[in-house]
């Protein structure tokens, strides 16, 4: 990588993380500048979430280290890590809005039980963040599930960029949208992430949103960091990792797991 | 011979693995009541939950196990002319045993198994983490209410429990044997003690804390979709109506064992 740590608003290094005995990370090194996007690629299965999810403090890896804004944050106790994620925002792949709640306090949930806002400027904010993502408050009262799948997805952002947090983890915003639905998530991601100036990580194979989303891409295979580089460089990349992938062939040095049936 | 031995101590091993995992679980999700922030709004909704929707299908089983008991005690006791216990028998046997037994497990399969299918369907759709990256602990605001709701509401529905039985008895004491009703009351009356109430009563706590807790520990620990979470819901009515009969009879022993 060729930030140094100090320079990082997030500092990976050396990361590993098994389930069972296959190994999914495997000394995985990774940085990202404050403000940056960057967007890590890689086949299905490959570890992208694992990564995010390791860096969130959701999984512990067995080895390595995580620095955000320099502080180590693998070990560290409940609290901190409690206060540490007030830095963060996530959006999840399958949007993981709760059933229980309307959409307004989906999206203060952070802040109502999170930060201790009263609910009346939280549903305030939570209107002004749906309005953000287009999204109008005749919506606010419904329940998730009567919501489509792409109005989930902009809910869960509105959800995600609430709080307005340092950095804001994006996974597969656009699985299972429709390219129109996928642009203008994307569209609301980069408007997002300038307009707050926040740093943005998001994990993808789609490499349409990659390329519209990403300052810079990184690629994940076999549990480390095979390429990284700026956006416009992933076509001239000489990688023949990342040539494979990106041309989407079956042949080459990256080998599907495919069991005969 | 060996292997014999071996699978007994694997099986044996498994059961302490799974009870060290369950305390911790439960003492995890416990300790979070000694600090701030506390989530009453929960703790009010799951005691609604589990209480108020409770009421109708405890209310049921409580009043026919209080008629059948006094038709059968009535059945037993007329074969050696002891007719006149039948009214002591229904009260001591409903406030010390069935009324929170039968409450305990009717609730194990109402709340115990919503429990676990809900929290195990925000489990494989990502909800607790959700809730974790907005900076809430899920042992606190998921488990921690359920258990307290589960531990306060149960006493108040066998409480109830208990006097919808008593009056199941009652009524086919009085209309269908015949009793006189001042003397069946009567009899009701003169040998109950608080303690037998009250035994009830800590039973119905216990009870109340372990389907939640078992609710809530399948349920967090659900995997693999649809097929886990049903699991989970399987695994948590079978453990708490268990568990349930276990501490029965261990709580029995405590109060009455001398």
């Amino acid at each position: 990588m060729t930030s140094t740590d100090r320079a990082a608003k997030i500092a990976v290094r050396g990361l590993r993380k098994s389930f069972g005995r296959k190994r999914v990370l495997d000394g995985l090194d990774l940085d990202c500048a404050s403000g940056e996007s960057l967007v890590v690629i890689g086949g299905s299965g490959t570890g992208k979430s694992v990564l995010v999810k390791c860096i969130l403090g959701l999984l512990r890896p067995e080895a390595g280290s995580i620095r955000i804004d320099g502080v180590e944050t693998v070990w560290l106790p409940r609290v901190a890590r409690e206060r540490l994620m007030q830095k963060f925002g996530m959006l999840f792949q399958g949007s993981a809005l709760f059933d229980s709640l309307s959409v307004w306090e989906n999206v203060a949930f952070g802040l109502v039980q999170g930060r201790g806002m009263e609910r009346q400027p939280a549903q305030e904010t939570a209107l002004a963040k749906l309005a953000a993502v287009g999204l109008g408050p005749e919506i606010s009262l419904l329940r998730p599930a009567e919501l489509s799948g792409g109005m989930q997805k902009r809910v869960a952002l509105a959800r995600a960029i609430a709080a307005e947090p340092e950095i804001v983890f994006f996974d597969e915003p656009t699985t299972g949208l429709d390219p129109i639905m996928a642009d203008v998530i994307n569209d609301l991601i980069v408007k997002c992430v300038r307009e707050v100036g926040t740093t943005a990580v998001s994990i993808t194979h789609d490499l349409v949103s990659a390329r519209k989303i990403a300052d810079r891409i990184a690629m994940l295979h076999q549990g480390r960091i095979v390429w990284h580089g700026p956006t416009a460089e992933i076509d001239r990349s000489g990688n023949p990792y990342v040539d494979q992938f990106i041309n989407g062939r079956a042949e080459g040095p990256i080998q599907m797991e495919i069991r005969a049936a | 011979m060996l292997r014999f031995l071996a699978a007994i101590g694997a099986v044996l091993l498994g059961f302490l693995s799974a009870t060290g995992r369950l305390v911790l679980f439960a003492g995890a999700a416990l300790a979070t009541a000694f600090t701030p922030p506390y989530y009453f709004r929960m703790i009010l909704r799951e005691m609604v939950n589990i209480g108020y929707f409770s009421l109708p299908v405890v209310g049921l089983t409580a009043i026919f196990t209080g008629m059948v008991l006094a038709l059968q005690s009535h059945t037993g006791f007329s074969r050696f002319a002891a007719e006149g216990a039948v009214a002591t028998v229904v009260v001591l046997s409903v406030t010390r045993e069935l009324g929170p037994v039968i409450t305990g497990l009717m609730v194990a399969g109402r709340v115990g198994a919503a429990m676990a299918a809900e929290i195990g369907t925000m489990r494989v759709t990502d909800q607790i983490d959700a809730l974790t990256s907005l900076s809430t602990d899920p042992l606190r605001y998921l488990v921690l209410p359920r258990l307290l709701a589960g531990l306060i509401t149960l006493p108040i529905l066998v409480l109830i429990a208990d006097i919808i039985g008593v009056f199941g008895g009652y009524l086919v004491g009085v209309y269908r044997l015949g009793f006189n009703p001042e003397a069946y009351i009567n009899r009701t009356h003169q040998y109950l003690e608080t303690m037998d109430v009250v035994s009830g009563l800590i039973k119905a706590a216990v009870f109340g804390f372990i389907v939640a807790l078992m609710g809530c520990y399948h349920g967090y620990y659900s995997r693999g979709g649809a097929q886990g979470v049903g699991q989970a819901t399987t695994y948590a009515v079978v453990s708490a109506s268990v568990l349930i009969l276990v501490f029965n009879y261990l709580i029995t022993a405590a109060f009455f064992g001398r």
